[in-house]
């Protein structure tokens, strides 16, 4: 019965292509998947705008929305309206194509991120080889689509904003990319499917997600910290900071388009959580090997909400970081301390199996950390700040 | 060739034919994106999934960023008061007609070359990795030394001296 529980999704998916022609099958099990991504991932987003507005307010000891449903639920529905019927400015002398085309880019590159992800057994949309790759290059996309919002403006907050955020994303980029590597490292394969199950298996109750051993919590780690600055959420949120730069590079947006890049914002949220989940918590992979009867896809959407709630938790008590101790701590501290973890993680995987390879990582880690931290945060001088800058 | 193939090269040619005849610089970097876009379509078309999503992530995230960045910080993004347009147009159609049938005649050439039988080779992710480290050692080292030296030299060569130093 549970086994049916768990594939329900593709057993009403196959019940329906059961219905129809032959040649009609691939296209409508595609557009069935695209549509069930398109109608339950903005669901969710509407959920995690209440769920973040009560999280923040109680974190900051004051109520949140509590007017528009029970306990303030209906909030979103609020929100919809409000900004869909709000009047659509656009700035006279801003570039009105790009304008017009920078959020749509935008939630299309992140919407494109999900297809890749396994939010269950047999449950991922597209099934590549080269699935990993595939959503770092849409990620990389977006980063575009920030750009294009800030120039086409025509407006210095927003510029501004626009290439603090651009620089901050490619710089988080490279640490996203190099701590995803050592999970491809141990599993072999680039395909998301792959790395789930191979972190599928239970040694007696415990399962072998890659976050129980040392590389991986170290990965994790620095996975969240680039992850958190990818999608521009606090600490990191100097791109949008509302005190510093109005509201950066969506400043000259209103109504609706506002509402998609708050919608592009925290779908990347998702899709960046859920990439988090299969690479380093397990994917759909129950955290127990006697609870692997509950469904695969609550397993993930469960880690997907708990990401989320770490999230604002994070953006409700962690002060903003200033632009250059944001490059500072990426480039000096987390980058080296990336490639240091890839040869951990090449020496875990040579070392062989029993308990030194843990004891051996485990130092190697802990005092890779230390060192690092002390010698590369260390501020050399306390004078005035010089700049030298590129000509 | 399939539909699809002819969609994607127009929007590949559209792309970079924009890009060198529209007047503001910014707008010809965004046309030169879709063209890049078109390229890593066409990559996927030959199933060649490591090459096209490479080309995504390298040249739409990396190279268009810098291109837009550079135009940015220097002094580009004024449109220019002339014409776009060059003075020589006769001199230069003969130009690009001339190296048009030149690459057109290697491509031919090399089409014609190999035994119709030839399977499809797998340029899987594994591959290209065992060519990297296997084959094609030396190549990759000289080319990081190069990436090196270069990134190396821009910062040298940008950066602005200080005073009575």
């Amino acid at each position: 019965m549970f086994e049916n529980l768990d594939q329900i999704f593709i057993l009403l998916r196959n019940m329906v292509l059961g219905y129809l022609p032959e040649p009609l099958r691939p296209f409508v099990s595609v557009v069935l998947g695209v549509v069930a991504i398109v109608a339950i991932f903005p669901g969710l987003f509407a959920l995690t705008t209440v769920f973040e507005r009560k999280g923040i307010a109680r974190i900051q000891n004051r109520l949140g929305p509590n007017r528009v449903g029970p306990f303030g639920l209906l909030q979103p529905i609020a929100d919809g309206i409000k900004s869909l019927t709000k009047e659509d400015i656009v700035p006279t002398t801003s570039n009105g194509f790009i304008h017009f085309l920078a959020p749509l880019v935008l939630v299309v590159a992140v919407f494109m991120g999900f297809a890749v992800l396994p939010m269950g057994r047999n449950m991922v949309l597209v099934d590549m080889d080269c699935a990993l790759l595939f959503y770092f290059a849409m990620g990389a996309s977006s980063e575009l689509a920030v750009f294009m919002a800030g120039w086409s403006s025509r407006n210095k907050y927003s510029l501004l904003g626009a290439m603090r955020a651009v620089a901050q994303m490619i710089s988080y980029e490279v640490i996203l990319l190099l701590s995803g590597l050592a999970v491809v490292m141990i599993t072999g394969s680039l395909s998301l499917t792959k790395i789930v199950e191979a972190q599928n298996v239970y040694s007696g109750w415990f399962p072998h997600w890659y976050i129980f051993t040392p590389w991986g919590l170290a990965g994790f780690v620095m996975y969240a910290i680039a992850a958190t600055a990818e999608t521009n959420r606090s600490p990191f949120d100097l791109p949008e900071g509302e005190s510093e730069l109005v509201a950066g590079y969506h400043t000259e947006y209103s109504g609706f388009k506002f509402a998609l890049f708050f919608l592009g914002e925290y779908l990347a949220m998702f899709s960046i959580s859920g990439l988090g989940s299969t690479l380093f918590l397990g994917g759909w992979s129950a955290p127990f090997s006697f609870l692997t009867w509950v469904p695969s896809w609550i397993w993930f959407f469960s880690k997907l909400m708990l990401s989320i709630f770490v999230f604002i938790w994070m953006r409700g008590t962690l002060p903003r970081l200033r632009q250059d101790q944001l490059m500072n701590f990426a480039w000096k501290f987390v980058l080296p301390f990336t490639l240091y973890n890839l040869m951990v993680t090449a020496l875990w995987r040579f070392l062989g199996d029993g308990w030194e390879r843990w004891v051996v990582c485990t130092v190697l880690v802990i005092a890779g950390y230390v060192l690092l931290g002390r010698v590369s945060m260390r501020r050399e001088h306390f004078g005035p700040r010089s700049y030298r800058y590129a000509e | 060739m399939s539909v699809i193939f002819w969609l994607i090269s127009a929007i590949t040619i559209a792309g970079a034919l924009f890009a060198v005849i529209l007047k503001n610089t910014v707008h010809c970097a965004l046309a030169l994106t879709v063209a890049f876009a078109g390229l890593a379509l066409l990559f996927l078309g030959l199933d060649a999934q490591f090459a096209g999503f490479t080309e995504i992530m390298v040249y739409i995230g990396a190279v268009a960023i810098l291109v837009v960045f550079a135009i940015l910080l220097t002094r580009g993004s004024e449109t220019p008061k002339d014409s776009v347009y060059s003075r020589f147009p006769v001199a230069g159609l003969v130009a690009a007609a001339g190296v048009f049938a030149v690459l057109g005649w290697a491509v031919l050439q090399s089409a014609g070359a190999l035994p119709h039988a030839m399977q499809m080779p797998s340029a899987t992710a594994k591959e290209i990795g065992y060519a990297l480290v296997g084959r094609y050692v030396l190549p990759l080292e000289i080319l990081a030394l190069l990436l090196t030296v270069a990134t190396i030299g821009a910062v040298i060569v940008a950066l602005h001296e200080k005073e009575g130093k």
